[in-house]
């Protein structure tokens, strides 16, 4: 049943993204995105990351594509009816470099958890397999026992506080620029 | 578990992608086009989240993070070209071509 759910997400996501590159209309192209984020959204909490599905849907969904709304808006830009896609040449270029790309993703999608565990256990890390891969059930242990959004939060705020801290210096610097940016007279 | 289906459509969904990237001309859906990629990337920190441990959406929370300071300063920028030129499309863009 999971798996039905997935497969039928997963063709809506790649259906959507397909379409998001090939509307002519900006508008059209990001309605579609939006499409495409929120059926990654179901697909996140299938796999067990239900705060992660909810913060794309607030975050992505939500705050991002309504900027990128309002920039078209801003720009006038809905009702254009010239193409903007580029002729056969670039066509020809998009699907080599696609056909490469997707043969090397092939490659290490080869990697299966089987090989993963294989060669983890057989370098010398700190990461121990027997720790690592506790059969799939790693993540769901941990929400069992400190919730979802906690099983997020502990490590967020313990491990990687000093990234967290970075985050929001980023956040600032991007405010700045982009007023400094967007102003009229630089 | 849903591994290897997650990390496929991952794939798929970057390359989709990187093709939008090469044939659109228009900056705003070139950066919708980045914002599929890093969604696809998101999706395969998840996945495998299942097996690492939750060190994973942690890594998916400061992606999403930069996602949205990417998006405002290259929305500015978008801006700037636009009262600049008065278009978006990126055939005239050329200040650099010499």
């Amino acid at each position: 049943m999971t798996e039905l759910v997935f497969y039928l997400f997963a063709a809506v996501a790649v259906l959507s993204a397909a379409m998001c590159i090939l509307q002519r209309s900006p508008v059209a192209a990001l309605i579609w995105l939006v499409q495409t984020m929120l059926a990654l959204a179901a697909i996140f909490v299938l796999l067990a990351a239900e705060f992660i599905g909810v913060i794309q849907v607030l975050v992505y969904a939500g705050a991002i594509m309504v900027l990128f709304l309002f920039i078209i808006m801003l720009l006038n830009l809905g009702g254009r009816r010239t193409t903007d896609i580029r002729g056969p040449a670039g066509i020809g270029a998009a699907v080599v470099v696609v056909g490469l790309l997707l043969v090397e993703l092939g490659a290490l999608w080869a990697y299966t958890p089987a090989r993963l565990t294989r060669e983890v256990a057989a370098a010398a890390g700190p990461l121990e397999a027997a720790t690592a891969f506790s059969g799939g059930r790693a993540v769901l242990e941990e929400t069992a026992r400190r919730g979802v959004v906690g099983a997020v939060a502990e490590p967020l705020f313990r491990t990687y506080l000093v990234p967290f801290e970075l985050t929001s210096i980023l956040l600032l610097v991007a405010i700045v620029g982009a007023v400094v940016l967007a102003k009229r007279s630089v | 578990m849903l591994l290897g289906p997650a990390l496929a459509l991952s794939a798929i969904l970057f390359s989709i992608g990187v093709a939008g990237v090469i044939i659109r001309r228009n900056a705003i859906v070139l950066f919708m086009c980045i914002e599929l990629m890093l969604n696809a990337v998101n999706l395969a920190f998840v996945a495998l989240a299942q097996l690492y441990g939750v060190a994973g959406w942690v890594i998916v929370f400061f992606v999403m993070t930069v996602a949205a300071a990417e998006a405002a300063v290259g929305l500015a920028i978008i801006l700037a070209v636009f009262r600049h030129n008065q278009s978006i499309d990126l055939q005239n863009v050329n200040l650099l071509h010499g």
